[in-house]
């Protein structure tokens, strides 16, 4: 398999690009490890997301950057926010005991694991491992959304229709477990859905509720406190 | 295509060309800004027997540029319990994708200039179409941490509406850009462009059956929150919507994205659905009558944006997810499978379009249904709030008609399915 000419045409401008894009994705994954806050957590995130659509670009994988930022920057980092901003964890976590023992350790060894594996695999070509397409991504005339969409619907066609429907097993299940038949004189409960039944912690950064006071009083009465005293409406 | 990022080299012209038409477009929509804002005030103005702005400049066109100065020199404040980057990140990332998107819009045809063959359109990328996709999500961001940042309960709820709303209507909107696409079978702007030419019944909007027209039509005005979709600034009821707690030049450019917006989004209206540039030219001055075409068509629905302004009151919230989840996104999931099926020959077509409307029949019953279950569940007290507001919904509608639907009680579902 002969090297695509692209490659060998990285000239200085791709390695600049390169250089950024992978700083902005390497620089957005510490920050999402380090924020003490789970909304600067997300963000973070969203950056290493659109670095590695950068890459992708560079690398002539056009399709898959536009879905990466469509489908992960759009939707699902959209939805740890709407979970974060209403169930209110953005309350700064305790970060000093680990809910499973020796994550941490394990962690790291599996990272550098990773990362050994990466540079094994790259080969020294740097910094675009070339032998990593199975084929040629450009053929002349034809872009690379069309001959995704050919593959992906003639050759491949039995593995998408299957992964397509997983994800529609996957919502409905979703669905029948999150919605239990409700009986006749059940108790009210919140529901997000509805819109506008919100604790406290939701509000904001700092969520009306300092650490110092939680910490002072120890318990969670400042919460109910402040639930009642900011969020009185008439009911109905 | 392909080679994005010029590996073989380019000349300085090309550098230039491209720095004048990027600093060319940014003119043109803060130009456009300026005269939307004015265009949408005299209009109102008109429809409601006012005068509105005219002291500043003829007509009082200069009026947004005076508000803008004094936008500018007003006192910028932040709320104590702001988080302070992300209270400033939040006005750009609204801005940027509402300018980014209208780097895709082919606005006229193609020029020479210094023997370079130069398309008038900031960019053209493979990807095309996807990037107003993406973008559009993006957007989702400025709107969301802009209420989450104030640390302030109106404009969080009016963020939570806001970002709500952009999501649902996303679904929709994604759907009827892919019959566009399914017919144009590109998915960059030049290419849907050139696909729609010759003639004008060869627009996507007749191409595509109007269907995806409308739906993206609502769906976009939907995801701009412009009436009767703006219920994250409902004024009576949240004060400001999502960006309550800002002022001076952040707020401007909230104000700015807003209405950048309306124009770049009837701009890829205009490109996806009325062949853009496309329309009988003369054969002097050749490159301008294009531009103008797609201006004259752009100025059509930026009129038809305000008269919805104008003359529509606001949904209620349970509406407008209605509308979106149960109305649109099926709608425009069935047409589509009806534009690919009519692409492999007319008896698929029709016969698709039979099981759709069948299946659309089903659909309706099965909500009416549920909607009777739920009113049966809230008499009994069984239901949260959201339940009860629909039921009220039920209630209302079934005034009318005397005392009132039959109230349905557990299984009673026997009317399910009637097609």
């Amino acid at each position: 398999m002969s090297i695509h000419p692209a490659v060998l045409a990285a000239t200085i401008p791709d390695s600049i690009t390169f250089a950024i894009a992978a700083a902005i994705s390497v620089i957005g994954a510490l920050g999402v490890v380090l924020s003490r806050n789970p909304v600067h957590s997300a963000l973070m995130l969203v950056m290493t997301l659109f670095g590695v659509a950068v890459l992708f670009v560079e690398e002539n994988a056009q399709f898959l950057a536009a879905v990466q930022v469509i489908v992960y920057a759009g939707a699902i980092v959209v939805l740890f926010l709407f979970v974060i901003m209403l169930l209110g964890v953005d309350r700064r976590e305790v970060t000093e005991r680990d809910p499973l023992r020796g994550q941490r350790a394990v962690a790291l060894l599996l990272g550098i694991l990773g990362l050994v594996e990466v540079i094994l695999l790259a080969g020294g070509k740097w910094p675009t491992g070339a032998h990593s397409a199975a084929g040629a991504i450009n053929v002349t005339g034809r872009s690379n959304v069309a001959l995704l969409g050919d593959a992906v619907f003639t050759t491949y066609l039995l593995p998408f229709e299957i992964t397509s429907a997983l994800l529609v097993i996957a919502v409905i299940g979703a669905v029948v477990l999150a919605r239990r038949p409700r009986q006749a004189g059940d108790r009210e409960q919140p529901q997000i859905g509805g819109g506008d039944i919100i604790t406290a912690d939701v509000l904001g950064p700092d969520s009306l509720i300092r650490p110092e006071i939680e910490e002072a009083t120890g318990s969670s009465d400042v919460h109910e406190e402040l639930d009642k005293s900011s969020f009185e409406r008439s009911d109905p | 295509m392909g080679d994005p990022l010029f590996s073989n080299g380019v000349g300085l012209a090309v550098w230039i060309i491209v720095v004048v038409k990027v600093l060319l477009a940014f003119g043109f929509l803060m130009v456009s800004v300026m005269l939307m804002i004015w265009f949408e005030r005299k209009v109102i103005s008109d429809m409601q027997n006012r005068i509105g702005p005219n002291r500043a400049g003829p007509f009082g066109i200069l009026q947004t540029l005076a508000d803008g100065i004094k936008l500018f020199f007003k006192e910028d404040l932040m709320p104590d319990k702001a988080d302070r980057f992300v209270f400033k990140l939040a006005p750009y990332l609204t801005v940027l994708p509402a300018f980014l998107i209208f780097t895709l819009v082919p606005v006229g045809g193609v020029v020479t200039i210094a023997h370079h063959v130069v398309e008038l359109q900031v960019a053209d990328p493979p990807m095309g179409i996807l990037l107003l996709l993406a973008l559009s999500s993006v957007a989702v961001y400025g709107t969301m941490l802009a209420g989450w940042s104030s640390g302030s309960k109106y404009p969080l709820l009016g963020s939570v509406r806001a970002s709500a709303q952009m999501i649902s209507y996303e679904a929709a909107m994604g759907l009827s850009v892919a019959a566009v696409i399914l017919e144009s079978h590109s998915l960059s702007t030049r290419a849907i462009v050139a696909a729609q030419a010759p003639h004008f019944w060869d627009w996507g909007v007749f191409r595509t059956g109007v269907v995806p027209f409308l739906v993206f039509f609502v769906a976009v005005t939907a995801e701009l929150n412009r009436p009767p979709f703006d219920l994250t600034e409902g004024e009576q009821e949240l004060v400001g919507g999502f960006h309550t707690e800002y002022s001076s030049i952040r707020f401007a450019l909230f104000f700015l994205a807003e209405f950048m917006n309306a124009i770049t989004m009837s701009a890829i209206m205009v490109t996806l659905f009325f062949g853009g540039p496309d329309g009988p030219g003369f054969h002097f001055v050749r490159w301008l009558w294009p531009i103008l075409w797609f201006l004259g068509k752009t100025l059509v629905f930026l009129y038809g944006y305000v008269w919805i302004r104008a003359a529509l009151p606001r949904l209620r919230y349970d509406q407008l997810m209605d509308l979106g989840w149960k109305r649109l996104i099926p709608l425009s999931l069935g047409w589509l499978l009806v534009i690919a099926a009519t692409s492999i020959n007319a008896v698929w077509g029709f016969s698709v379009l039979g099981g759709g409307i069948v299946a659309a029949g089903v659909l309706y019953q099965s909500l009416r249904v549920s909607s009777r279950r739920r009113e049966a569940l809230a008499m009994e007290g069984g239901l949260g709030r959201a339940g009860r507001l629909a039921s009220h919904q039920v209630q209302l509608r079934s005034v009318p008609d005397g005392p009132g639907a039959p109230v349905v009680t557990g299984g009673g579902t026997s009317e399910g399915g009637g097609s």
